[in-house]
């Protein structure tokens, strides 16, 4: 497991051994990655964040449309493995939690956890004012910091 | 009234039961609740069907049968659930003073009468 900022690790550590998922990626609402666990390649977590925080974006359009508020969560059920996607706020913004799990677990549960943890990020983020928005020109400056911090390398 | 809603007024009518729920065994979702304040359904949907999960495939590595009625006691109270057809497994939370029996028969009769 890696992450961006310490303070997420025990809360999806909890999350990770509860809920028995697979895979789990925390990004903020611009695909930016905060955490990982269980993905082995930095190509596979800069696509599902992309993938991801697309999926939230165009859902949430899509509830706005609907006049509706926005969606809890996406799931994606499968008979191999499934994959959730839901967005939360936090004192660091708004983010993206995408997991992925497998008949060993279920979606209540799976479901039932992730919201656990959110609480728990929302109590343990430090309250310090939320850094600026990523520039273009730093883009892929941060992007690979980012991974290189997430993978050791 | 639906047949979900019939089957869980006969489980709350019983002496004791806190409340009943309906709940989609393999998803661990509520399907229809009828609880007292304070109690949580949907992470008693989300335990429960993973215990009736785990309990079924524990009892069928042991050469026996899948459980008709499972029976969850604690300190303050108990769980009680029995699986029927379709997924829907019937969950009743009751207190130290419930009528075990009574819940029971009306339980694994209301689960049997859900199609």
């Amino acid at each position: 497991m890696r992450a961006l900022e310490p303070w997420v690790l025990a809360p999806l550590q909890t999350f990770l051994a509860e809920s028995s998922a697979r895979l789990i990626l925390l990004m903020t609402a611009s695909g930016q990655v905060v955490a990982q666990h269980g993905f082995a390649r930095s190509f596979e977590v800069m696509t599902a964040a992309a993938l991801g925080s697309a999926i939230v974006a165009s859902t949430e359009e899509l509830a706005r449309i609907m006049g509706a508020s926005r969606f809890g969560a996406v799931v994606h059920g499968g008979s191999r493995q499934s994959c959730m996607l839901s967005a939360f706020g936090t004192p660091r913004g708004r983010w993206i939690g995408l997991v992925v799990y497998g008949p060993e677990t279920s979606v209540g549960l799976v479901q039932l956890f992730f919201d656990q943890m959110v609480e728990e990020l929302v109590n343990a983020a430090p309250r310090e004012p939320q850094a600026p928005p990523l520039l273009a020109e730093n883009f892929e400056r941060e992007l690979n910091a980012s991974l290189k911090e997430l993978f050791g390398r | 009234m639906s047949p979900a809603n019939a089957a869980l007024e006969r489980v709350t009518q019983v002496p004791g039961v806190r409340g009943s729920l309906l709940i989609s065994g393999t998803d661990g979702l509520v399907v229809a609740e009828r609880l007292m304040d304070g109690i949580d359904g949907r992470a008693i949907a989300a335990l429960a069907a993973n215990l009736i999960k785990r309990l079924g495939r524990a009892t069928v590595g042991a050469g026996m049968r899948v459980p008709t009625f499972v029976h969850l006691r604690g300190n303050a109270g108990s769980v009680l659930a029995a699986p029927g057809q379709n997924d829907l497994v019937l969950v009743a939370v009751v207190g130290l003073d419930a009528n075990l029996g009574l819940a029971r028969l009306e339980m694994l009769d209301a689960v049997g009468r859900l199609t």
